[in-house]
């Protein structure tokens, strides 16, 4: 049987990935990389953190039968994999928990980090406060407006939170930003990326951090169902609870459908669906696929949620599509909004609009298969973010 | 022998220093670019950087992406960049012009079709932000087949090994940037640079530039004592920025000029400049 083993030694996944960035940066990468690949097989180090999940984080997260839905529905049975009940609500804190024990291990004593929906702002700010470290998160200046609980919560847990105010003004933008600070900050920072992007060794350290999700689910699901899953699904921003989720599976056959945000429509240009519709390129770092326009720009993406709003994705789905491993496909702003309806409706549980996005694809796929197949949700995150958006869409007001 | 070396060749004769200034390509306006770089040429600039706009300047601090942002509004493509310097070339066939900018334009463009036309308009050198020398070797090929130069960035933290990566691709000059950080940032150690310079001529043979925080004629000569070549940027488009547009040209024309004066105050003793036979 082949082995993936990727990403190769300067971080490439076929022709994606790698390190596109100013020599300015190249020395911190390399440092970080160096101390990466030592943490990573360091027992220590694991066993800290395998702690901090079990104790802080709360893991690990159930696997959960999604009975009346999936009855509803009338097909495959759709099951859950709780990442909603980590400690903040999403499974951004298993990487930003990774980062920052690194972080330590480094004697870096100020994190930073990049956020769109604040969600990864938020699980930073937590950890950085867990760990007593200065946090400065940067955060697009449009999204700060929408997002303003997630802004109070990470100045509650001490962070500075400072609005960008350059390009178009949203998560691309607050990632810029966040590397300037650190190519000038370098000596007592750690840049904590919040997705499987930027320059090697991010996309690899991020998935490994993510993994602990299909890692879980192997051993959940051989426990509770004697077998493994027909497929997962997981929603694709910069692809982390994705990759999360499909890593330990990759040696496997089991189908792995990414969702991406195809916002108004992919056939519009209000969307985020860039395995869909981008071409490759270079962006914050690293080969991927882009929304770009005919000239190279990158243009700005519209999903009605914060966290899938990105004109990237991680270099490892780009190889995974071109590979023919995983699927992906697109899931409306409207089609997401029916789903998390749904589960609230039949299952009461009040899912993360992101995590929408691959509930509305898994009622799709469902009623397509016999009710014996089982199909594995990545349940990235809940829902209570949301209420303002959600509210809006139904035209309610507070 | 190309532009470059050229210009190179006859400072190093007249014991000068080049003066290089950056400007971005559309900024303030495309129809004002080539009257402009006349301009620059006009009060004392030896090569001109011509930054092509990006949407995601990661190495630029605010000064410079507000001048992209700025060409941008005004939709100034790679193409359009191209187009400037082949007008620009139609009156000045001496002044080396050297583009600088990010990998995604170049990339949508196609290296093929980017590195013929980039030689049909008369452009010298490319530097291309963040493709460092380890993804830049089939990038190097196409330039170097059209006798482009591939300039590359150096930095304080850049070991030696990288050093002979660079030198082993980079013609043209290579560009020492003289801080931790991004473009327009205020701290610039000159004690460091010239400790830094000491180390690089030994591996570096073309001449090496200085940029990134150069504000004044005083840093500006206190960096041409130590360098072949002294790039301001930021400097230059604050310049633009402020001026009413019917006094961009004239006061660019002054900061450029002063400059000029500052810098060629140095009489560098000649241990300190590159070996003719290098060029
Ligand atoms: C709940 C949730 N799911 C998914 C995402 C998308 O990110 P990724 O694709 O990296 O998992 C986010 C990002 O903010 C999120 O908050």
């Amino acid at each position: 049987m082949k082995v993936y083993d990727l990403p190769d030694s300067h971080g490439h996944f076929g022709p994606y990935g790698g390190i596109f960035v100013a020599e300015t940066l190249i020395s911190a990468l390399e440092d970080l990389r160096i101390q990466y690949e030592r943490y990573r097989s360091d027992a220590d180090f694991q066993a800290e953190f395998a702690h901090e999940l079990k104790h802080y984080v709360g893991r690990p997260t159930p696997i959960y039968h999604a009975k009346r839905w999936s009855a509803q529905l009338g097909g495959a049975q759709i099951l859950l994999k709780r990442e909603d009940l980590n400690h903040t609500g999403a499974h951004k804190i298993n990487n930003a928990m990774g980062q920052a024990l690194l972080a330590r291990r480094m004697g870096k004593s100020r994190v930073i980090a990049e956020t769109g929906a604040g969600q990864h702002g938020v699980a930073t700010a937590t950890v950085a406060a867990r760990y007593g470290m200065e946090c400065v998160i940067y955060m697009g200046s449009v999204d700060v407006e929408r997002q303003a609980a997630n802004v109070y919560r990470m100045k509650l847990l001490g962070a500075e939170v400072i609005p960008v105010e350059s390009g178009s003004r949203t998560l691309k933008d607050a990632l810029n930003e966040a590397m300037r600070d650190w190519v000038t900050n370098v000596a007592d920072t750690f840049y904590i990326i919040g997705t499987v992007a930027g320059p090697h060794p991010y996309p690899m350290m991020v998935r490994d951090f993510q993994a602990i999700i299909g890692r879980e689910a192997i051993t959940q699901m051989q426990e509770d169902y004697g077998r493994q899953p027909d497929a997962l699904i997981a929603c694709v921003g910069g692809g982390s609870n994705a990759i999360g989720l499909f890593y330990p599976y990759l040696d496997s056959s089991i189908r792995m459908i990414g969702v991406e945000a195809a916002g108004h429509g992919v056939e519009t240009d209000q969307h985020a669906a860039t395995l869909t519709k981008g071409r490759p390129g270079v962006l914050h770092g690293n080969r991927t696929y882009l929304i770009q326009d005919e000239n190279g720009q990158i243009v700005e993406t519209h999903s009605i949620s914060a966290g899938l709003d990105y004109p990237g994705v991680g270099p490892e789905h780009a190889w995974l599509k071109d590979s023919g491993r995983a699927e992906y496909f697109g899931i409306t702003d409207e089609q997401a909004l029916e789903a998390f309806h749904a589960l609230c409706h039949y299952e009461g549980i009040i899912p993360a609009l992101e995590s929408s996005h691959a509930l509305a694809y898994a009622a799709r796929l469902a009623p397509a298969l016999t009710s014996d197949k089982l199909l594995l949700v990545n349940l990235s995150g809940r829902g209570d973010k949301d209420m303002p958006t959600v509210a809006r869409a139904s035209h309610i007001t507070f | 022998m190309s532009r470059i070396s050229t210009l190179f060749g006859k400072l190093l004769q007249n014991r000068r220093k080049a003066l290089i200034p950056f400007i971005t390509a559309g900024d303030p306006e495309p129809g004002m670019m080539v009257p402009l770089m006349h301009e620059l040429v006009q009060a004392g600039a030896d090569v001109i950087e011509l930054g092509v706009p990006f949407s995601d300047p990661m190495a630029d601090g605010p000064t410079i992406q507000r001048s992209s942002e700025r060409a941008l509004k005004h939709r100034v493509s790679l193409q359009d960049v191209l187009a400037m310097v082949g007008e620009f070339r139609e009156s000045d066939s001496s002044t080396p012009v050297v583009l600088m900018g990010y990998a995604n334009p170049v990339e949508a463009m196609g290296y093929d079709a980017f590195t013929a036309r980039a030689k049909a308009c008369g452009v010298d050198g490319v530097l291309i932000v963040d493709y460092p020398p380890e993804e830049s070797v089939e990038w190097v090929e196409y330039l170097k087949r059209q006798n482009i130069a591939p300039i590359f960035l150096l930095s304080p933290t850049t070991p030696q090994q990288r050093v002979e990566r660079v030198a082993a691709l980079a013609e043209g000059y290579v560009y020492y940037v003289s801080l931790k950080g991004v473009t327009g940032s205020l701290h610039l150690d000159l004690h460091d640079v010239a400790e830094k310079l000491d180390g690089l001529r030994s591996r570096i043979s073309i001449p090496i530039g200085v940029g990134f925080g150069i504000r004044d004629g005083a840093t500006a000569r206190a960096v041409a004592e130590l360098a072949d070549a002294v790039v301001v940027g930021s400097r230059i488009i604050e310049e633009i920025e402020r001026s009413p547009k019917a006094e961009v040209l004239t006061n660019v024309h002054r900061l450029v000029k002063s400059l000029r004066v500052a810098i060629d105050a140095v009489s560098p003793a000649p241990s300190a400049a590159v070996k003719l036979t290098h060029l």
